[in-house]
């Protein structure tokens, strides 16, 4: 039985309807249009469809959406500014952190996470944070590089 | 995957809980890392899931000599909390820092974790090293029964019915104390092969426990060589690590736990 359920999702309130089974994932695809999470694994290991949930990374595929209520969403569509990408984006664009681009908003929500606790970290924090985030096109080298160009570029912009 | 259909109510404190989960196939559902896995592959189908995860159950506090863990107290709590700085319990930070992923840290709880009852979930080794008993709760009032009680088998504890873990409590090591744990990881899935869980004590008594090896953590007898307990133990094998490869694992993990909690120790005295 569908119930009515309200998300705060990238700072808007939505309303929708869904049962209680429904994955997070599902609702933001599926009854939100936000396709930007993706589902890769399914099985919470890939961490393709990784969001954050009040700042911290979640894999969206094992929560319920009902959990999520009264927790602030955000998704990768929700990282830009009026269209102005997210430094982080930014530095993912220009140091070749993605390559067929399916796991790089997880990636991305991740290092976001990440990057709030740890401005600055070292390459083996890197990827230890990103463990839970499979590129199925092995381009892990420049992933790390990304993180570390992004964490430059918010400090610079932080001071 | 999605789970088959399934009712759902957030408890608004334990009292609440307790109540909802009077339903016969009502299950409790906190960061839902083991849990809602589970229910997606349909292998568990509550009517009814207790959402706990807002109770007021999470946190780490001192208290009398002993240490307090909240059951919601995810894996990441455990790595930002000044109380557990110490060599004496370094063993709890070091299992929760391998632990699934940062995205599985940030949801996953020890009390689920344990309720869970995975043999190779890693946390039931250095609870068993540190002596941890489970605080619970039911209709009944509360016990405080050890964890080598509650762990019975593979995914099968005491929990009793319309009962709930409400946090874990051990005693603080006396100073000079140093605890570590050392695994062996598959790596896919992140749980353990084989993982050795050591407490070793001011005048080098020792404390050793095992995961991954039998179908629940254990505590190794007192006094024999662990090298010797481990060959009369009966240790399960799969595709990836046989028996024979699992017990060879387990000396040497033993072997690195214990040299790495004894330098704990003496940097504690």
């Amino acid at each position: 039985m569908p119930e009515a359920l309200t998300l705060s999702v990238n700072g808007e309130s939505r309303s929708l309807e869904v049962e209680p089974r429904t994955l997070l994932v599902h609702a933001l695809r599926d009854e939100l249009g936000l396709t930007g999470t993706h589902i890769g694994c399914d099985t919470s290991q890939c961490g393709a469809c990784t969001v954050l949930l009040d700042d911290r990374a979640v894999k969206s595929c094992t929560v319920l959406a009902v959990q999520a209520e009264s927790a602030e969403i955000t998704t990768i569509e929700g990282l830009s500014d009026d269209g102005e990408m997210h430094p982080i984006q930014r530095a993912f664009v220009e140091h070749h952190g993605l390559q067929c681009g399916f796991c790089t908003p997880g990636v991305i929500l991740t290092t976001v996470d990440l990057l709030s606790r740890d401005p600055e970290p070292g390459s083996d924090t890197i990827r230890h944070a990103l463990r839970g985030n499979l590129c199925r096109c092995t381009g892990y080298q420049t992933i790390v590089d990304s993180v570390v160009a992004a964490s430059g570029a918010l400090r610079g912009a932080g001071s | 995957m999605i789970p088959a259909p399934v009712r759902y109510a957030r408890a608004a404190d334990v009292h609440d809980a307790l109540v909802l989960l009077a339903e016969p196939d009502a299950r409790p559902l906190a960061g839902g890392q083991s849990l809602l896995p589970v229910m997606k592959l349909r292998i568990v189908r509550p009517s009814l899931v207790v959402d706990i995860s807002r109770l007021d159950l999470r946190g780490v506090h001192i208290h009398n000599g002993e240490l307090h863990l909240g059951a919601l107290t995810t894996w990441d709590d455990l790595l930002r909390v000044e109380e557990l700085r110490r060599p004496a319990l370094s063993a709890i930070t070091e299992c929760a820092a391998a632990i699934g992923d940062l995205q599985v840290r940030n949801r996953g709880t020890v009390g689920g974790s344990i309720v869970h009852a995975d043999p190779a979930s890693d946390i039931p080794a250095v609870l068993l090293a540190l002596r941890a008993a489970v605080k619970l709760r039911s209709p009944n009032g509360d016990r405080v029964i050890p964890l080598a009680n509650f762990l019975v088998g593979p995914f099968t504890t005491a929990l009793g019915a319309q009962e709930l873990v409400t946090g874990i409590v051990l005693p603080i090591p006396e100073q000079g104390s140093g605890s570590a744990y050392v695994s062996l990881e598959h790596p896919a899935s992140g749980f353990a092969v084989a993982g050795a869980a050591v407490l070793v004590g001011p005048s080098e008594e020792r404390v050793i426990a095992l995961t991954g090896l039998t179908g629940t953590a254990f505590v190794l007898p007192e006094g024999v060589d662990p090298a010797r307990a481990l060959e009369s133990t009966e240790i399960f094998g799969d595709r990836f690590a046989s028996t024979a490869y699992r017990r060879r694992l387990a000396v040497v993990l033993v072997e690195r736990a214990l040299e790495r909690a004894a330098r704990r120790a003496e940097e504690d005295r």
